[in-house]
């Protein structure tokens, strides 16, 4: 059967441009700077010159907003990226492994689970200080688990495949087979789960930023334009409720396009 | 192995991991950079100041030791002095723990209240228009942050059309519902999606199980399979996924709580992390791995007593 692109694959792929395009030239598309008194619209509602409206320093909401994607978008790389490289690297080594490493690792997985995520990453931040580095650190501390068990069961499966016996046959060095062999045949499932994750680390990096513990003022991050707007909400609307409508579209882009993935690149066994 | 002794083993079990969590809270508050104390008197402390408070909390004697005294206070419920209140900590958590465990309760009842009739329309109409906007509605839901929900259910129905109050808790327990109801609506919703597509899914795989087609067979009434044998079945997936998502969901109260100004543990903390009250913030995050490991616990408990092929 020819494998179709399912429409909700579509919208996610679309959505994530707009994201991706306002995170590369956020000033061509930005009517502003994102940063610019304009003391004659102080917390003016939208109009044709500010569509989104300005906030009580009259900086244009739709600028902030769009330069904000950046930021964004960067935690959901990073807050994706070393949890996926030290999670990887983990559930390589000990699916390869197994024995006393493997029981180990089951060990730590059951220990780790049993704090909430956002309560421990919180307390490292706590311990760290906020900031968005130090969120990296802490999502690298604990985001690493599903990774490294996702990794885990597809290297099991992958090391009782006869190619593997093949390698060893033909007498190849056992990093060669791990590397060459067995990761790329094993990593698929581990970038789908990556794709739906940076959904995930958008909400946390947001909410950090909302709670004061992530981006810090006066970075435009939408966590961050939102908790500056959440005071006005009754009266000026527009200066938080933008924001989080990126979140939303953001969020459903990545989450749309991970589980087309996940649709897509699905093998038939 | 009956019943009894059942829960006696797995709660025997935790005592294990209860300690190992103790010591990972410990370590992790120990062995990351910056140092406590300077954090807490700022840069202007004078070295002896910085020192009689290192003595004072006992931080100038050796790691084993210091793990050793907070492991034993910490099983008699010992915790400290919080630093900004200046009252035990324990006292502190007996007062908010309670909030937040009722702000979970309402959240877990309501998410199954909108997500179970949702489940099973979707189910039964899958791929049709009643599923693929159901699905798409709880899209939106599971891609929105909870603070942000929170803020437009606080402006629309508390500040705007004065249905509820904008945030406190309450004096009587009527008054403490009434209050929790929004927190808890909006504690609910993504969690609610979770249970929606898992519980869609069961449904689905459910319908064509071989049983349910003997029942149909001998001619038992469509409403009299979905009840008895399509939602039992998809109940005890839904069971477990509830046990497994109270981490979850105490990770959103931290945030509800705090847009909401609801006493709970999650707003003692974010209180506590800008108080630099780091014995507040390091016996919570002990309890609140602990209650998780609990809530583990009972979900194979409760999934013991759903679904007799279980532990036996």
């Amino acid at each position: 059967m020819r494998r179709m692109w399912s429409p909700a694959l579509i919208v996610g792929l679309v959505l994530l441009g707009v994201v991706l395009v306002a995170a590369a030239v956020p000033g061509l598309l930005a009517p502003y700077d994102p940063l610019a008194f304009d003391f004659a619209h102080l917390t003016a509602p939208p109009s044709g010159l500010h569509p989104f409206g300005t906030d009580q320093f009259g900086r244009d909401i739709l600028s902030r907003t769009i330069h904000a994607a950046r930021v964004d978008l960067q935690i959901a790389v990073f807050c994706m990226i070393f949890p996926l490289l030290i999670g990887g690297s983990i559930g390589l080594l000990v699916g390869w492994q197994g024995g006393w490493i493997d029981a180990l690792f089951g060990r730590l997985v059951d220990l780790v689970v049993t704090f909430p995520f956002l309560v421990l990453v919180i307390f490292f931040v706590a311990v760290l200080g906020p900031g968005l580095v130090n969120v990296y650190i802490a999502v690298a501390c604990v985001g690493w688990v599903p990774y490294a068990k996702l990794m885990r069961a597809e290297v099991m499966v992958q090391k009782q495949a006869d190619y593997v016996a093949a390698g060893r046959v033909l007498g190849y060095a056992m990093p060669r087979i791990l590397l060459r062999h067995i990761l790329p045949n094993a990593c698929r499932p581990v970038l789908v789960y990556a794709v739906t994750d940076m959904a995930l680390a958008i909400l946390l990096g947001s909410s950090l930023g909302y709670l004061g513990l992530g981006a810090q003022p006066p970075i435009a991050e939408w966590g961050v334009l939102i908790a500056d707007g959440k005071n006005f909400f009754t009266t000026a609307p527009w200066i938080a409720l933008f924001p989080g409508v990126a979140i939303v579209l953001a969020g459903i882009g990545f989450s749309l396009t991970g589980d087309g993935l996940a649709d897509l690149l699905r093998v038939k066994r | 192995m009956g019943r009894t002794a059942w829960v006696a083993a797995r709660l025997l079990q935790m005592v294990p991991t209860v300690l190992l969590i103790g010591v990972a809270v410990f370590l992790l508050a120990r062995l990351l950079p910056g140092d406590q104390v300077s954090a807490m008197l700022g840069d202007r402390a004078s070295d002896a100041t910085i020192a009689r408070l290192h003595a004072q909390l006992g931080l100038d004697r050796s790691i084993g030791a210091q793990l050793l005294s907070f492991l034993g206070a910490a099983a008699h419920g010992d915790f400290g002095f919080s630093l900004s209140r200046r009252v035990p900590v324990m006292r502190l958590i007996a007062e908010t723990l309670p909030v937040t465990l009722q702000l979970v309760a309402i959240a877990t009842v309501l998410a199954l209240a909108i997500a179970l009739p949702l489940a099973f329309i979707a189910a039964l109409n899958a791929n049709r228009w009643p599923d693929i906007a159901i699905r798409a509605v709880f899209q939106i839901g599971l891609s929105s942050p909870v603070f942000y929900i929170a803020l437009l259910l606080l402006t629309v129905f508390a500040a705007g059309l004065h249905w509820f109050p904008v945030g406190g808790y309450g004096d009587t327990p009527g008054a403490h519902f009434y209050h929790l109801f929004l927190p808890g609506l909006t504690l609910s919703l993504s969690f609610s999606a979770v249970v929606m597509r898992n519980l869609r899914a069961a449904i689905l795989a459910v319908l064509t199980a071989d049983y349910v087609d003997f029942a149909r067979a001998k001619g038992l009434a469509a409403r009299v399979v979905l009840l008895r044998h399509v939602l039992r079945n998809a109940l005890i997936a839904t069971v477990t996924l509830v046990g497994l998502h109270v981490g979850a969901l105490l990770g959103g109260a931290v945030i509800t709580e705090t847009v909401f100004a609801v006493p709970g543990v999650g707003r003692l903390m974010i209180d506590s992390i800008f108080a630099r009250d780091y014995p507040v913030i390091q016996a919570l995050t002990l309890v609140l791995a602990v209650l998780v490991s609990l809530a583990f616990v009972l979900t194979d408990f409760v999934q013991m007593v759903l679904d007799p092929r279980v532990g036996r």
